[in-house]
C-alpha cells in the first residue's frame, strides 16, 4: 500500500484548475499502487480551495492554512509539505508542471532524498515500482524512467491528464504552518494587462514569426486571438521574433521558449526552424499559413494554406468570430 | 561575494536527434555540443555581480566528461576566474543524484551565492537550482527574468502564469535565470589568452547511488503528413470546414 500525496496550487484563496489534473493522475496511480490520495494544499484562507478538493475524489485534504503562508515561499512550502508527505506515509507526490510547480517539487524531493521528474506527461506504477514518460530535447525524444529512490516526485505537463471530477466528502484538516524563517518570500504579484490567458493552458494558440515583417502586424495574430473570445486562445511567437525584440520571451515557442501542446496550433509566417517545430508539435491539430510552398512547417502541419498572411488571417478571423459569435 | 556558476554542456539546440542502439541514449555522431543557452544568462549575471561589487570570485563548475573542458575554457575566455570538471561518464539527467554531487561540492568550496541556468536543453527537467538550494539550505528564486541586488538583498523579478512574481531574498542563496535576464558576453581573443593561464580542476563527481534509471529512449510519433488546402484566401472557408467538420476544434 503506498500513499500518493497531490500537491494543491493556490494563488489568491483560489485552486488552480490544473491542479485537479494531478488529482486524476494521483488517483490513477493510487489504484495500482492500492493506497490512498492526500491532496495537500498551502496558503491563507483555504476553507474555499479545501472544499472544492474534498469534492474531487481524494481520500483526504490536509490544508496547511495561516497567515504567513499568504504569500508563496518556495522554502516554507517546502518544509510543510514534506512534513505531511511523511505523515501520510507517501510513496509519491505529485504536482502540476506550472511557475510554482517547477520550483516546489524539487525542495520537496531534496528534504525527503527522493526521486524527481518533471513534465511528465505519463505516470506509472507497476509491481510497487513508480516510473514516468516524459519529454526531452523539447520533445523530439521522449524518455520512459523508473523510480530508484522513495518518494517518487513528479510534476506533470498541463493539458495532459483530464481534471477530476468527483461528488466526493472528503475529510478536511486544517494545520497551522510550521515555525521557521522565510528564506524567501513573494513582496509582489503583478498581474499582466487585459486578463492574458497562459500559454500553456490556451486552449488555442496563435504563433506568428518573421513572415509577419514587422512588430507592429502582431494585430493580425492579436484579433485572431481575439476573435476565439475570452480565456480561449494565446498569443506565441517564434525566437526569430523574440530575439528581434518585438515580442516578449514568456510569448516563445520552442526549444529555448516553451512546449505547448494545446487542442489547435495556429502558426503564421513561421517556416519552422527545427527549435520551434520541438515546442509545438505534440499539438493535437496544428494549421499553418506561410507564403513558401516549401517551409518545414507544412511538414508537420494537418492543414495548410500557402499565401499572403495578410490577406489570409483576416479572412480567417472574420470566420472564426462568426462561429463563435453563433454558439 | 563567491559566486559559483553551474552549467552543462548539451547537444545544440539544432541538432536532429537519433537514439543509439541501446535504446536508452542518443547516437553521438554528428552531434554538435556547446554550452547550455540559460547558462550564458548565469555567467553573465555572475560576472555582472562582481563588476558591480568591485569584488569576489566566479566559479564554473560542471559534471560531465572530459570533453566539457572545451565549454568550462568559454566560460574562463568570457571572464570566469576558475573552473571545475567533475568528471562522470554517464549522461547527466537524474537531477536528484545531480543535486546531491553538486551540493556536496559547493559545501567545500567559500560559496554565498550559486547562478544556473533555468534548465538544460537535453533533459529539460528545470529542477537542478530548488532541489539544489534544498540541499544547501539556501534561499532560492527561479526563472528569474530580472535581478537587483542592494544593500545585500536581492529583488527578483519572475514570470508565472499570467502575472509576474517579485521576490526577495538574502545570500547565501540560488537563483536560476530565464532568458531575457541580460544579454551574454562573448569572449574576445585577450580573454581567450587569459583563459589559457586560469585553473581548470578536475575531480571525480560524487554522485549517489541512482535516484531514476533510464528504461527507454525513443522518437516521438512521426506526425502524419498533413494538407494543403489551396492557396490565398479562397482557402479559407475549406480550412474553417476542416477544423470544424474533421479535427473538431471549433
Amino acid at each position: 500500500m503506498s500513499n500518493i500525496v497531490v500537491i494543491a496550487e493556490v494563488r489568491g484563496g483560489q485552486l488552480k484548475r490544473t491542479s485537479l489534473e494531478a488529482v486524476t493522475a494521483g488517483l490513477q496511480l493510487a489504484q495500482k499502487s492500492g493506497g490512498k490520495v492526500i491532496a495537500v494544499a498551502c496558503g491563507a484562507g483555504l476553507d474555499a480551495a479545501a472544499a472544492e478538493l474534498a469534492k474531487s475524489g481524494v481520500h483526504k485534504v490536509v490544508a496547511v492554512d495561516g497567515p504567513t503562508f499568504a504569500n508563496y515561499s518556495g522554502d516554507a512550502y517546502a518544509r510543510a509539505i514534506a512534513e505531511q508527505v511523511k505523515a501520510a506515509a507517501a510513496t509519491a507526490v505529485l504536482m502540476v508542471h506550472t511557475a510554482m510547480g517547477k520550483d516546489l517539487l524539487p525542495r520537496v524531493s531534496a528534504l525527503l532524498e527522493g526521486s524527481v521528474v518533471t513534465d511528465v506527461v505519463e505516470v506509472s506504477c507497476d509491481g510497487g515500482t513508480f516510473g514516468a514518460r516524459k519529454p526531452v530535447f523539447a520533445g523530439k525524444a521522449t524518455m520512459t524512467v523508473n523510480a530508484k529512490k522513495a518518494p517518487f516526485c513528479a510534476t506533470l505537463r498541463p493539458n495532459n491528464f483530464a481534471a477530476a471530477e468527483g461528488s466526493g466528502s472528503a475529510e478536511v484538516s486544517k494545520t497551522a504552518p510550521p515555525a521557521g524563517d522565510l528564506l524567501s518570500v513573494v513582496k509582489e504579484v503583478i498581474a499582466s494587462s487585459g486578463g492574458r490567458t497562459p500559454l500553456q493552458e490556451a486552449k488555442v494558440v496563435v504563433s506568428g514569426g518573421r513572415g509577419l515583417k514587422e512588430a507592429a502586424h502582431f494585430k493580425l495574430v492579436e484579433d485572431l486571438v481575439a476573435a476565439f473570445g475570452p480565456g480561449v486562445a494565446a498569443v506565441g511567437a517564434s525566437r526569430a521574433v523574440v530575439d528581434a525584440g518585438w515580442r516578449p520571451h514568456r510569448e516563445q515557442v520552442g526549444q529555448t521558449g516553451k512546449v505547448v501542446s494545446p487542442p489547435l496550433y495556429i502558426a503564421i509566417g513561421i517556416s519552422g526552424a527545427i527549435q520551434h517545430l520541438a515546442g509545438m508539435r505534440t499539438a493535437r491539430t496544428i494549421v499553418a499559413i506561410n507564403k513558401d510552398a516549401d517551409a518545414p512547417i507544412f511538414k508537420v502541419a494537418d492543414y495548410g494554406i500557402v499565401g499572403d498572411a495578410f490577406e489570409i488571417v483576416p479572412a480567417l478571423t472574420k470566420a472564426i468570430a462568426e462561429i463563435v459569435a453563433g454558439k | 561575494m563567491d559566486i559559483v556558476v553551474c552549467i552543462k554542456r548539451v547537444p545544440a539546440t539544432d541538432t536532429t536527434i537519433k537514439i543509439a542502439a541501446d535504446g536508452k541514449s542518443i547516437e553521438p555522431a554528428g552531434v554538435s555540443f556547446e554550452l547550455n543557452a540559460y547558462d550564458e544568462f548565469a555567467l553573465e549575471q555572475a560576472l555582472r555581480i562582481k563588476e558591480q561589487l568591485g569584488s569576489g570570485t566566479v566559479t564554473v563548475v560542471t559534471i560531465g566528461s572530459k570533453d566539457a573542458q572545451k565549454e568550462l575554457r568559454d566560460t574562463l575566455a568570457r571572464g570566469a576566474d576558475k573552473a571545475v570538471l567533475l568528471t562522470t561518464d554517464q549522461w547527466v539527467f537524474d537531477g536528484a543524484s545531480t543535486a546531491a554531487a553538486l551540493a556536496a561540492w559547493i559545501k567545500s568550496v567559500p560559496c554565498n551565492l550559486v547562478l544556473c541556468g533555468r534548465q538544460a536543453v537535453d533533459s529539460d527537467n528545470n529542477q537542478l537550482p530548488a532541489n539544489l538550494a534544498a540541499r544547501l539550505g539556501f534561499a532560492c528564486v527561479t526563472e528569474v527574468a530580472k535581478l537587483e541586488l542592494a544593500d545585500g538583498t536581492f529583488t527578483a523579478e519572475r514570470d508565472i502564469e499570467g502575472a509576474r512574481e517579485v521576490v526577495t531574498c538574502k545570500t547565501p542563496a540560488v537563483i536560476s535565470c530565464q532568458k531575457g535576464l541580460n544579454e551574454p558576453r562573448y569572449a574576445n581573443l585577450k580573454g581567450i589568452m587569459a583563459a589559457k593561464k586560469k585553473p581548470l580542476e578536475e575531480a571525480a563527481a560524487s554522485l549517489p547511488a541512482p535516484a531514476l534509471e533510464i528504461v527507454s529512449l525513443t522518437l516521438p510519433p512521426a506526425r502524419a503528413a498533413g494538407k494543403i488546402l489551396g492557396t490565398g484566401v479562397d482557402a479559407v472557408p475549406a480550412l474553417i470546414a476542416a477544423l470544424r467538420d474533421e479535427a473538431k476544434v471549433l
